[in-house]
């Protein structure tokens, strides 16, 4: 239980999710942020107003999946490391998956990494699509992933194998 | 005898923020700071901050005081900033003393103070808590992140509040591996964020759990922890040794408020705002006449709300000697709504219980 050991159920996961459908069509963001706590950051940052919480900063963010487009802004502003990209439209077999990564080193394009749950257990090797490092997100490192489709709901860190 | 309109004891982000605020009034400001540098524990923070945009969300808390400072130089021919000195004093005709250097002390006669002295650590007992490698977090920080040097190799960390939490991560960052984090609550008290992301980095973290003692010569080789029951117990044969030469202790702060008690404030132990606290009024001022506070020291609470609690308690303390500031009203109600907001959610519901047991209206504020 997250609570009592950091792990979000699987409930938890499953509804923050949206469905297959829309992840097949392109990249989004889902947030995984189930607890209320003073904070906007994504709401504030989405250039899109695709992320909405009402009027108190407490409220947890919604995703309108009808507006958000996945540019990956609220990733990088999120403190709480707490937002992920998914996009099923660049193939049948792998999810594009892109989380924020704050570790040394940093993974480099085409480097296989360890795939790891939220409980950081290996899962499989990944291949690293991109890196970027922007200014703007201030030292968050955004790395996509390719990762198998059944592992999308279970993914969410990576280790970089140092030699 | 030196004098100015505000002095203001500390230089952390509750003392920048309302050296901002009275001097942005027109008063006179004396930030009067122990350490060489200003910012207190911000520039530990490498994580980003929580909060709206207004507390600097999303902001690494190491780069706020740059920030603050940058905002202070606006009014620089209003403020002067007194580094390396230590307030040894405050007495009942509202003089300081100050032990400048640990060599040199004067005193100095201002119209106002403003305390925001902070917080400190809370320790625990348990046998051999004195070996070398036991470390409060603030140390633990200080050692990583000011001064780039490892504690150690593999840590248990003792408390899962937030700042167990931060530190637990920056340590992994740094390249040390955290064993463990436990905490002898039955949930985590630090945000579920924090939780997930060290987490999901295949760190346990063990709620219900406590240690009961260090083992080793020198310096720290075994912890030994325990598992608590449902009334904090420690359950027999649950007894585990895990191999650590570094334990680092976060359990709590407590208010650095002595200036305050020593200046004869009325005090009240509140448990919600983590010790001994003034009582005051809502305008920050305590029951001593022309003396506020700001920030840990009347509370223990997060920095995003230190800060808003800084440029309140600078607005009013300017105000009362005659200096206000003149959009006072529009920014104390901007002020205000920041730190409803702030601690409106389930998180804050503590801290609004503990405000409603030592706040005091005064009307004419």
């Amino acid at each position: 239980m997250l609570e009592i050991n950091g792990i979000a159920s699987e409930e938890q996961i499953m509804k923050t999710f949206p469905s297959i459908e829309i992840i097949n069509k392109g990249p989004v963001a889902v947030i995984e942020c189930f607890q209320k706590i003073p904070c906007n950051p994504c709401v504030t940052s989405c250039p899109f107003n695709a992320i909405n919480m009402g009027d108190d900063i407490n409220n947890l963010p919604l995703v309108s999946y009808e507006k958000c487009i996945g540019c990956g802004t609220c990733l990088g502003k999120c403190p709480g490391l707490a937002i992920i990209l998914v996009d099923g439209s660049k193939s049948d077999k792998n999810i594009h998956m892109t989380i924020p990564y704050e570790m040394l080193p940093l993974p480099e394009k085409e480097q296989m990494v360890r795939g790891l749950d939220r409980e950081g257990n290996f899962l499989c090797h990944v291949k690293v699509v991109k890196v970027l490092n922007s200014k703007a997100f201030d030292r968050t490192i955004l790395v996509t992933l390719e990762v198998p489709r059944d592992l999308l709901y279970r993914f969410r860190n990576i280790q970089v194998e140092v030699e | 005898m030196k004098t100015t309109h505000i002095a203001i004891v500390g230089g952390g982000p509750a003392g920048l923020c309302a050296a901002i605020s009275a001097a942005s009034s027109g008063a006179k400001v004396t930030v009067i700071e122990r350490s060489d540098r200003l910012g207190g524990q911000l520039v530990k923070q490498t994580h980003m901050f929580f909060g709206s945009e207004k507390q600097y969300a999303s902001t690494r808390g190491i780069d706020i005081p740059n920030i603050l400072l940058n905002e202070l130089e606006k009014y620089k021919n209003n403020i002067e900033i007194i580094r390396n000195t230590n307030v040894v004093g405050l007495y009942e005709d509202g003089i300081l003393t100050l032990l400048e250097n640990e060599e040199k002390y004067y005193k100095i006669k201002p119209s106002a103070v403003i305390v925001a002295t902070g917080a400190s650590e809370k320790f625990l007992a348990f046998e051999n808590n004195d070996l070398p490698g036991i470390y409060g977090a603030g140390a633990v920080q200080t050692l990583m992140n000011v001064y780039g040097v490892r504690p150690g190799n593999k840590v248990l960390m003792v408390g899962a509040g937030n700042i167990g939490l931060i530190v637990s991560y920056q340590l992994m960052q740094a390249g040390v591996h955290v064993e463990a984090i436990i905490d002898a609550a039955p949930k985590i008290g630090g945000y579920h964020v924090h939780a997930s992301k060290i987490r999901r980095m295949g760190i346990p973290i063990m709620t219900r759990h406590t240690v009961i003692k260090a083992i080793g010569h020198d310096f720290l080789e075994k912890a030994v922890i325990c598992q608590l029951d449902d009334k904090w117990n420690p359950i027999k044969g649950s007894e585990k040794e895990l191999d650590v030469d570094v334990m680092c202790i976060s359990v709590g702060l407590s208010p650095l408020n002595e200036l305050l008690a020593m200046a004869g404030c009325q005090m009240k132990y509140i448990p919600n705002l983590s010790g001994f606290v003034p009582v005051r009024y809502d305008n920050y001022e305590t029951t001593v006449n022309n003396l506020f506070t700001a920030g840990d020291s009347s509370g223990i609470e997060e920095a995003s709300s230190a800060m808003v609690e800084g440029y309140l308690a600078g607005l009013f303390a300017a105000k009362k000697i005659g200096h206000a500031h003149e959009n006072h009203d529009q920014l104390l109600a901007d002020y205000k709504d920041q730190l409803d907001s702030l601690r409106a959610g389930p998180e804050g519901k503590h801290i609004r219980d503990g405000v409603d047991q030592i706040e005091r209206r005064r009307d004419n504020a």
